[in-house]
C-alpha cells in the first residue's frame, strides 16, 4: 500500500481540508436555516457558546488551508512545463496531458479555470460569516435583513466551494497529480 | 438580562462592513482573473510567485482589497446603524458577478471566441 508525495499532499489538500470544509459549511448553513423557524434565540451555555466559536473560527481555517494548499503547493505541480520531447501521460504534467487532447481538455478550461477562482470566493465568504456569527450571536434574530443576508452568503459559499471541490475530484480523477517519493503505508511488495 | 440588553443595543454597522467587503474583494479577485485571461501580458505581470502564476497575484490582489475595504468600511461604520438591506443586496450582486466573470464560456463569450 503505497502512495507517493504529491499524491498525499494532493489528498490532504482535497479530502481532509477542503472536505472539512464543506463539511462544515453544510453544517453552519442548516444551523442558519434552522434559526429562521426559531420562534425566540436558542439559550446557549458558555461552554456551548465557546465550542460554537471554535467552529466557527474552524471553519475559515479549514478553507483557508485548502486554498493556500491548493494555489502554492497542488497547483504548481499541475500546471509544470514539460521539457521538450517529454511523452505526456495521464500522471506526469497534468495540465499539459489534459490539453493535449480534445476529450479532456475541457477538465482543464472549463473545470480548472472556474475552479481556481471560485474556491477564494468560498474562503473570503466563510471567513465574514465566522466575523459576523462570532460578534453577534443569536442577537442575529433581532437583525432579519443580516440574516437574510448571511444565509444567502453561506449558500453562495457552501455552492463555490462545493464546485471547486468536485471539480477538484474529477481532475486529479481525469489526470492525477502523482510523483515525488513513494512513501510505504503498510507491508510490502508480495 | 446583560446579553439581551446587549443584543438589543448591538448595530449592524459592523457587519454591514464585513459583508460588503467581502463581496468588494470577490468581485475585484474575479475582475481582475477576468481581465487578465483576455489579456495575456496583463496576467503575467500578476505572477508574482512563479509556479502559481498570474493566480498567485490575481488572488493576492483579491485578499488585500477585501481587507483593506473591511478595515475603512469597519472604521467608518463600527457603532453605527446603516442601510443594511441595500448593502447587502450590494454585496450579493457584487459575489453573484464575480462568480460570473470567471466562468470559463462566459469569458469566452465576452471575448468574443
Amino acid at each position: 500500500m503505497d502512495i507517493t508525495y504529491r499524491a498525499l499532499i494532493t489528498e490532504l489538500h482535497g479530502m481532509l481540508f477542503g472536505a472539512f470544509f464543506i463539511l462544515a459549511l453544510f453544517g453552519l448553513l442548516v444551523l442558519l436555516y434552522r434559526s429562521v423557524f426559531e420562534t425566540q434565540p436558542a439559550v446557549v451555555t458558555p461552554r456551548g457558546r465557546y465550542l460554537e466559536q471554535i467552529y466557527l473560527i474552524g471553519l475559515p481555517v479549514f478553507g483557508w488551508l485548502a486554498v493556500l494548499s491548493g494555489a502554492y503547493i497542488v497547483y504548481p505541480w499541475y500546471r509544470a512545463v514539460p521539457p521538450a520531447g517529454t511523452v505526456l501521460t495521464s500522471t506526469n504534467f497534468p495540465r499539459y496531458f489534459l490539453l493535449s487532447n480534445a476529450a479532456t481538455a475541457g477538465w482543464h478550461n472549463i473545470g480548472m479555470e472556474w475552479k481556481e477562482y471560485v474556491a477564494w470566493y468560498a474562503v473570503i465568504a466563510a471567513t465574514m460569516l465566522a466575523y459576523v456569527l462570532i460578534r453577534y450571536g443569536s442577537a442575529i434574530h433581532l437583525h432579519a435583513e443580516m440574516r437574510t443576508i448571511v444565509i444567502t452568503f453561506a449558500t453562495v459559499a457552501f455552492l463555490t466551494a462545493g464546485i471547486a471541490g468536485a471539480l477538484g475530484a474529477l481532475i486529479n480523477k481525469a489526470a492525477p497529480v502523482e510523483g515525488g517519493n513513494i512513501i510505504h503505508m503498510t507491508g510490502g511488495a508480495k | 438580562m446583560t446579553e439581551q440588553k446587549t443584543s438589543a443595543t448591538l448595530t449592524n454597522g459592523s457587519a454591514a462592513a464585513a459583508i460588503l467587503s467581502s463581496g468588494i474583494g470577490c468581485f475585484v479577485l474575479g475582475a481582475i482573473a477576468h481581465i487578465a485571461d483576455a489579456h495575456k501580458p496583463f496576467g503575467k505581470q500578476l505572477s508574482i510567485y512563479m509556479p502559481t502564476g498570474p493566480l498567485s497575484g490575481i488572488s493576492t490582489v483579491g485578499i488585500v482589497v477585501w481587507l483593506a475595504s473591511w478595515v475603512v468600511l469597519a472604521w467608518r461604520w463600527n457603532n453605527k446603524n446603516v442601510a443594511f438591506k441595500s448593502i447587502g443586496i450590494a454585496a450579493i450582486v457584487l459575489l453573484l458577478l464575480s462568480v460570473l466573470l470567471v466562468f470559463p464560456p462566459f469569458e469566452d463569450m465576452m471575448q468574443g471566441k
